[in-house]
């Protein structure tokens, strides 16, 4: 299945792209999906875990099983204001 | 795109303050500006990105949050996105009451639950052009994996079409 992932500030740095999407097997979780990115993009490994996250723009916890076409998002600390 | 709430344009603040109605004895206006200096070093300019449709969503659900706390209150919030520079307001929230009480209330809760709950980021340019990511020193709302927008939809006291 698919899944569309949106980067932000110091994640789009990071990930040099806004945005990517990937293929992944049924049953990924949120938090599964972040291992696989922490072990492509040296900056997320500073996360000793997942950062919060949103799926479909709702943020949500790291048991967060994915399904086809869903719009993630990793998310930096906020500072908006 | 400008939306509801975000706005890649100068805030008009002369339009906020034309919001008051009859009722209203109080107005309450917060803006935050663009300032010069961060943590001993100059800013020239801010750059704010946001993840813009689920920042609706959030601005949409700290108006009605704040507005649930606080009835009576009218509550309208303006963010900018995208290169500003000193002096510049990147953020407007206005609240309109009947008393002072209220509306003063309800603004500082407004901008309080923005910067916790609304994802907007910043990033601070020096003179020579570098700037690093704003991290705030301690964690936001959002990191404890739930904000007020998904308790929306697990809590049968507001549905999402009230939402403004």
């Amino acid at each position: 299945m698919k899944v569309r992932i949106l980067y932000f500030a110091s994640f789009r740095d990071a990930a040099g792209r806004p945005e990517e999407v990937r293929e992944v097997p049924p049953g990924t979780r949120i938090s599964d999906l972040w291992e696989i990115l922490a072990r492509e993009i040296p900056a997320f490994g500073r996360f000793p875990r997942m950062p919060p996250a949103a799926v479909n723009r709702l943020s949500t916890v790291a048991f967060h099983t994915l399904e086809d076409g869903d719009e993630v998002a990793y998310l930096p600390p906020v500072a908006g204001g | 795109m400008n939306g509801k709430y975000l706005t890649h344009d100068p805030i008009d603040l002369a339009a906020f303050l034309a919001e008051a109605r009859p009722s209203d004895g109080a107005v309450c206006l917060f803006v935050g500006v663009v300032r010069n200096e961060s943590e001993g070093e100059e800013t020239v300019a801010i750059e704010y990105q946001a993840y813009e449709e689920m920042a609706e969503l959030e601005l949409a659900h700290v108006v009605a949050s704040v507005s649930h706390e606080w009835p009576g209150a009218f509550v309208r919030i303006c963010h900018r996105v995208g290169r500003l520079s000193v002096g510049e307001p990147s953020v407007a929230i206005l609240v309109t009451a009947p008393h002072r009480d209220t509306a003063f209330a309800a603004c500082r809760l407004a901008i309080e639950w923005l910067k916790e709950t609304v994802p907007i980021w910043k990033r601070e340019i020096r003179p020579d052009g570098s700037g690093e990511w704003v991290e705030p020193k301690s964690p936001s709302l959002l990191s404890e994996g739930r904000t007020p927008l998904s308790d929306t939809l697990f809590n049968p006291k507001w549905r999402q079409e009230d939402l403004p």
